[in-house]
């Protein structure tokens, strides 16, 4: 049974923007652009509408589905920060195959045994078991000697390193950037300067190794110049980053609001305008959610005993979107860091809408209003620091494999 | 005067005066609402003195000091302010309970709620806590000091103190010295002073400064001799035991060295120059015992006399709505 997509506006990171007709047959796209609808083929009116490759989202810490379908989202980046560790070939495993059929779970697996930064875990079992990178979870691995190790053995397996950048001696116990925000809440804070100081280590280690490295959030002005130049270097070097640190800054912690807890925290409004030229000149890779749904046990606390994190799968898309109605990237640039390039990241060939290529596929419409509602989230739990914030831009269906969810 | 001749309550429309529902923090207050508090202070100050006849204003009023930090001097503090009004004072000393953090501080808040607390006291070790607690509940909400963040009430009592003892706030040239990084205490001083337009200078280690301090109005100093060139008002902090060696200086010694103070540094500062502590002191490590037990030029037991006085008047104002006072209800 072949599906036409028609009249669509079709977004592909690798061929522009178009208008025309996409083709799937199976689970695999088998025609795009201007090809005639077969005999016998459904028809599926998309109106103009956006038709692009389904979002992949890498380094989520949670299954959430219903988020992510909300969201446009068909597989995910799974951080290894689970309960159990992702450290295990049986855990690993496991992972990969809890979100059948919905939803495809890439798991990152710990590059040290229980994310201690000790000792290197399996990567190579964990990688034949499905996990597709790993990553050092939501810390820093401080010892530089294992780091190192963990580059070498990474490159071995053909791995990518996902690297959290925040020098963990100066980022300790620390729950917001160092600054006047902070100063008058009393609030623990970090430097800034943390983050590049991880980067500029990992950097040297990625040179001397040669391995690839992925880090998964960066955040300041500091950090975006380590990582052009290593580029401009030719260095096998990528960063995310996600929607709150490209449109907050960390005056949002004003009345101690747990939502906009985060890791890395939110910076300063000059490393955010850092953040968005990087976006721009293509120093930034990857957007991604962070999505980290987490209920009031863990939200409703003094700030410095909340735990960080945020549920950001329904409004990736919706932010990434205004970015493209602001100008900062054009909209099959966004599908580059929305899809084809964490795509790369995990090491899977989806990502763009190639004939071939997988039938994963979100159906959007760029101008859709809607209002971001912390209590009428799909997520786990409604932990947005956007709560009550209008926004553009929803996925109306999405396409797994070939079947809509 | 005889002490129920003080209702100044009645003269004084009170929603525009103090229109606050809480005292969470010093933040938020405009200069003519902290005035207004030392004014309340003040009188409590010649009451308390006066040992007049106890005025008990606050009768049938329910006062719960919840402290989930260990306090002795804050705690007895508002526990003797809300004696003196006539208000049933119960502590609770849940750093010793096992409520301890988490969901529970919400539920605790909720829990006095239902018990129909009047007005509630609050210490806590977390920035912000008690701002949490207080969009929880019915009736107002004090705070004895949070986290890091502020202790509104040491502010308004050393304003009082200043005040009192140099006969004005505004242009007094004031020196804050020690832990500025984890001081409630500071950050609470600073706010009452810059609004009350004092001249603030704050002086610590660069290892113990918040940064961007001088956004808030203030100049900062490293260097402690420079700081006290023709200072009125010489504010000195309680280095904590836990920062006192390693972590954020080299050793006490060190510490009394750069930053201790002593006659012979106190002459650098303005003739007759005030000295000031929250306690308590650490003796011979952020002030000298000759210095501290100097009764021309300490105030620290002034400042604890200010206390008892700050707290009660803290306690009539923010009562008044909930008590029916005319031009408060």
């Amino acid at each position: 049974m072949t599906l036409a997509f028609v009249n669509a506006t079709l977004v592909c990171p690798a061929n522009g923007v178009s208008s025309g007709t996409l083709l799937v047959e199976g689970d695999r796209i088998s025609a795009v652009g201007d090809v005639a609808v077969p005999e016998g083929a459904e028809r599926i009116d998309v109106r103009g509408k956006l038709l692009a490759p389904g979002i992949v989202d890498l380094g989520v810490f949670a299954v959430d589905p219903a988020a992510f379908r909300a969201g446009g989202i068909v597989r995910i980046g799974l951080m290894p920060d689970q309960s159990p560790v992702l450290d295990d070939p049986g855990i690993v495993e496991r992972a990969a195959k809890a979100g059948k059929p919905d939803l495809w779970i890439h798991p990152i697996a710990a590059a040290t045994r229980g994310l201690a930064g000790t000792d290197l875990a399996e990567m190579a079992t964990n990688a034949s078991a499905g996990a597709r990178a790993v990553a050092t979870g939501r810390r820093w691995i401080g010892d530089s000697g294992v780091m190192r190790k963990v580059l070498r053995y990474a490159r071995d397996c053909g791995l990518t390193v996902i690297a959290h950048a925040e020098d963990g001696g100066l980022a300790g116990g620390a729950v917001a950037t160092e600054g006047e925000t902070a100063s008058r809440l009393g609030l623990p804070a970090a430097p800034s300067m943390a983050e590049a100081l991880a980067i500029a280590r990992d950097l040297m280690l990625v040179e001397e190794t040669g391995a690839a490295i992925h880090f998964r959030q960066v955040t300041t002005a500091a950090g975006f110049d380590l990582v052009r130049r290593a580029k401009a270097r030719g260095l096998p070097v990528t960063c995310g980053i996600t929607p709150a640190h490209l449109l907050l800054s960390d005056n949002t912690l004003n009345d101690y609001r747990t939502f906009a807890h985060l890791s890395p925290p939110l910076r300063s409004e000059g490393d955010r305008q850092a953040a968005l030229a990087a976006v721009r000149d293509g120093t930034v890779d990857v957007l991604c959610s962070g999505h980290d749904p987490r209920g009031p046990e863990e939200k409703r606390l003094p700030f410095t005993d909340s735990s960080e994190g945020m549920a950001g799968a329904e409004t990736l898309l919706a932010f990434g979107l205004g970015l493209v109605r602001d100008e900062v990237l054009t909209l099959d640039r966004l599908f580059a860091l929305l899809a084809v390039n964490p795509a790369r990241v995990l090491g899977i060939d989806t990502g763009t809408l190639a004939a071939g290529s997988p039938a994963d596929l979100v159906i959007a419409d760029a101008d859709a209003p809607w209002l971001i509602s912390a209590e009428r989230m799909a997520a786990k739990a409604g932990n947005t620091p956007f709560d009550g914030l209008p926004v553009q831009g929803k996925a109306l269906k999405v396409m797994k494999g070939g079947r809509f969810l | 005067m005889h002490i129920s001749d003080h209702s100044p309550a009645a003269q004084i429309p009170g929603g525009a005066v103090f229109p606050h529902r809480h005292l969470t923090g010093i933040e938020g207050l405009q200069p003519h609402e902290i005035l207004f508090l030392l004014d309340e202070a003040e009188q409590w100050v010649e009451a308390n003195r006066s040992r007049a006849q106890s005025d008990r204003r606050l009768e049938g009023i329910t006062q719960i000091n919840a402290f989930f930090e260990n306090s002795t001097r804050t705690l007895l503090s508002f526990e003797i302010a809300g004696k003196r009004l006539g208000a049933d004072v119960v502590n609770m000393h849940a750093a010793q309970s096992s409520v301890k953090k988490g969901e529970t501080l919400i539920d605790t808040a909720v829990t006095l709620n239902a018990m129909r607390a009047d007005v509630i006291v609050i210490r806590h070790s977390a920035s912000g806590a008690v701002k949490l607690i207080a969009g929880k509940v019915d009736c107002p909400v004090l705070n004895a000091g949070d986290g890091w963040h502020e202790h509104p009430t040491q502010a308004l009592l050393d304003a009082l103190t200043i005040r009192r003892r140099t006969g004005a706030i505004a242009h007094r040239k004031v020196v804050i010295c020690g832990d500025m990084l984890h001081s409630r205490v500071a950050r609470s001083n600073i706010l009452a002073l810059t609004t009350l337009a004092a001249e603030v200078r704050v002086v610590a280690p660069s290892t113990l400064m918040p940064a961007e301090i001088e956004r808030m109005g203030v100049t900062p100093f490293t260097d402690f001799d420079a700081a006290l060139e023709g200072a009125e008002v010489v504010m000195m902090l309680r280095l904590q035991n836990e920062r006192m060696n390693g972590g954020f200086i080299p050793s006490t010694r060190e510490y009394h060295m750069r930053y201790g103070l002593t006659s012979e540094r106190l002459k650098r500062a303005a003739p007759g120059a005030l000295v000031m502590h929250p306690g308590p002191m650490n003796r011979g490590v952020e002030i000298t015992s000759e210095v501290a037990d100097d009764l021309e030029r300490s105030a620290i037991t002034e400042q604890v006399e200010m206390g008892v006085a700050v707290r009660m008047a803290c306690l009539d104002v923010l009562t008044r709505r909930s008590r029916g006072v005319e031009g408060w209800a």
